[in-house]
Order: C-alpha cells, then sequence, then structure tokens
C-alpha cells in the first residue's frame, strides 16, 4: 500500500520542518522528488542524501516568474507531474489592527497566492493525463482563526476554499485536491515558542504532546497515494485532537 | 475536406469520445457534443498541441463549435 514508484512529486519548502520531512517520506515511498526551497545549501544537502531519484529547484515563491517557471522546470527535469505539495508558508504575526499592509500582502503572496498558480499549472498537466495529486499544507487555524495571525489564517483558510473549487473541477479527471491542516507541530516555526506558550498549547492537546514532521508526511503519503483515489476537496486535521472538525 | 478539417474531426471524436459522425461543422462541443467547460479548455489544449500554435485565451471564447476551430487553425496553424 502506498507505493509511489514510479511517480514525481515536487514539494515547496523542502528546506523546513514539515517540507523536509514530507520529502522524504514520499522519497522513501518510491516517488521522484523536486526539492524546492529559497536556501540552495540546505536543498542540495537533503537531496546529497536522499540520493538518487532527487532534483534540486530553488525558487522564490514571492516572485510571480520564478513561481511561474517552478513546474515546467520540473517537468523538464523528471516528466510529467503527478504530486503537487504546496507546503512553503510563512508567518508575520501581529495584531489585527496593527497589521501592516506589506504583511498582509507577502503572507498572501506566499502562502497562497504561488499554491493558486503551481496548482494552476500542475492541475493543466495532470488534467490531461487524467491523474494527479495536489496537496495543500493548510493550518488549523485556517479552519478556526487564531488571534495575531490574521493574515496567515485568512491565506489557509484561502487555500481550503481554494482546493475545493478545483477539486470539483478536476475530479472527474482522475485528480484530487486535499489540504492538510496540522495542528501545533514541534518544527523551526514552533521552536520559537516560549515554553509558556508551550505549555499553554498542550493543555488544548487532548493527544498531550506536539505533533512530529513525520505525522504531517505520513498524511501527506496516504493523500498522495492511489489509495486514495476517492478523496477529494478534504481537509485531513493531524492536530492531536486539538480542533475536532 | 481540407486535411486541418480532418485532423481537427478526429481530435474532437477522441477526446469527447463521440462518434466520428456526429463531429459535423456545425456541431456544438457543448449542446451537440456533450462537452462541459474543462473539456473545451481541454480540446483547445489538444489543437494546440497538435497544430503547434497558441490559442489565447479571448480566441479560445470564441471557438465554440467544430467548424469555429477548423477556420481559427486554418488561418492561424504553424
Ligand atoms: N509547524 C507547525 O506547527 C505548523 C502548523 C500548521 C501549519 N504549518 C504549515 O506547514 C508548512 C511548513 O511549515 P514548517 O513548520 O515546516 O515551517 P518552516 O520550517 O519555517 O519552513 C517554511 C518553508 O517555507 C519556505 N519558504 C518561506 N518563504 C519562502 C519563499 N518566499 N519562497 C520559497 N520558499 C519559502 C522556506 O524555505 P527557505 O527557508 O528555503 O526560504 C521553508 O522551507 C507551512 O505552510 C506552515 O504554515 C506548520
Amino acid at each position: 500500500m502506498f507505493d509511489l514508484s514510479g511517480k514525481t512529486a515536487l514539494v515547496t519548502g523542502a528546506t523546513g520542518g514539515l517540507g523536509n520531512a514530507i520529502a522524504r517520506a514520499l522519497h522513501r515511498q518510491g516517488a521522484t522528488v523536486a526539492l524546492s526551497g529559497t536556501r540552495r545549501e540546505v536543498l542540495d544537502a537533503l537531496a546529497a542524501e536522499l540520493g538518487e531519484r532527487t532534483v534540486v529547484l530553488p525558487c522564490n515563491l514571492a516572485s510571480s516568474e520564478e513561481v511561474e517557471a517552478l513546474v515546467p522546470s520540473a517537468e523538464e527535469a523528471f516528466g510529467p507531474l503527478d504530486i503537487l505539495v504546496n507546503n512553503a508558508g510563512i508567518t508575520r504575526d501581529g495584531l489585527f489592527i496593527r497589521l501592516k499592509d506589506e504583511d498582509w500582502d507577502t503572507v498572501i503572496a506566499v502562502n497562497l497566492t504561488s499554491a493558486f498558480r503551481l496548482s494552476r499549472a500542475a492541475a493543466k498537466s495532470m488534467m490531461r493525463r487524467r491523474t494527479g495529486r495536489i496537496i495543500g499544507i493548510t493550518s488549523v487555524v485556517g479552519v478556526t482563526g487564531n488571534a495575531g495571525q490574521g493574515n496567515y489564517a485568512a491565506a489557509k483558510a484561502g487555500m481550503i476554499g481554494m482546493s475545493k473549487a478545483l477539486a470539483k473541477e478536476v475530479a472527474a479527471r482522475g485528480v484530487t485536491v486535499n489540504c492538510i491542516a496540522p495542528g501545533f507541530i514541534a518544527t523551526p516555526m514552533t521552536d520559537v515558542l516560549n515554553d509558556k506558550q508551550k505549555d499553554a498549547i498542550l493543555g488544548a492537546v487532548p493527544a498531550n504532546r506536539l505533533g512530529t514532521p513525520e505525522d504531517i508526511a505520513a498524511a501527506t503519503v496516504y493523500l498522495a497515494s492511489d489509495e486514495a483515489a476517492y478523496v477529494t476537496g478534504q481537509t485531513l486535521h493531524v492536530n492531536g485532537g486539538m480542533a475536532m472538525i | 475536406m481540407s486535411d486541418i478539417a480532418d485532423r481537427v474531426k478526429k481530435i474532437v471524436a477522441e477526446h469527447l469520445g463521440v462518434e466520428a459522425d456526429k463531429v459535423t461543422e456545425n456541431a456544438s462541443f457543448i449542446d451537440d457534443l456533450g462537452a462541459d467547460s474543462l473539456d473545451t479548455v481541454e480540446l483547445v489544449m489538444a489543437f494546440e498541441e497538435a497544430f503547434n500554435c497558441e490559442i489565447p485565451d479571448d480566441a479560445a471564447e470564441t471557438i465554440l463549435t467544430v467548424g469555429d476551430a477548423i477556420k481559427f487553425l486554418e488561418k492561424n496553424a504553424a
């Protein structure tokens, strides 16, 4: 089950905590994986570690030109794309009434607009071949909201709505579009929280632990697999029970 | 009948899974051949590939029938 041999995947944010685990897991299941991010050395190091079946494709997702070139570069390197994982994401937190235009725009551009452009390019190619998987890494806060994250929650909720709309368009063509909504996962993104903040978080998580990147990677492998062919337009919450929705 | 017309009809029949004799020049993709709007987008992409040309979105919107496609491609095919 969940064999991805012969399939190709593109993972954005492969230099980050979750993206690294997702790329490793897809690779372990047999996929050829294109690793994307802005930090080339980190991508090269991961590719070197994984060995065969990897491609390094640096890309700044804030640049529309670079984003438009990413799927074509991946397909040039390894042929038609089977699995797209829109994982890269940033936060620029601030109280709503103080939220700067720039922080709004940047978060929407990197977290949502880049996913739109990549999904559009990927869907075009997948639709023709009647097969494909588009997976967006959203967040529990896109569904529940979170104080101080108006921009981030908007981008993450936007990704869910966008995925559902696209899922309806391409469902009859063998392409599924789903989201994974992590709760609190131990990564560099959550390392910046202090102990008091972490205790407060754990109090809200019935599983009584932070999630691991591997928890998210496993969900990604499932949604990317042939076995998940009948699952589309869904958001899979991987959050230790902190929000049951 | 031109070579382009033959090729267009063949692509349409294959793509939409309809009998070749239903694919007449007057046939509308959506009304007569059972295409949905995404099928028409795919057809345009298939024409682009087969005839090695670009069909801009505003032109694609005017291609509603088999004849429209033939006319466009006779003018623009590379
Ligand atoms: N960790 C959590 O608890 C948690 C919870 C819910 C949702 N998420 C979501 O999960 C995803 C991954 O998060 P993470 O925890 O792995 O974060 P992370 O370690 O901070 O990684 C973020 C990734 O995004 C990439 N990125 C940022 N800006 C970019 C840009 N302009 N162009 C290209 N890539 C860019 C980074 O690449 P470079 O460093 O190479 O620039 C990095 O690989 C994000 O979408 C995040 O919102 C995380």
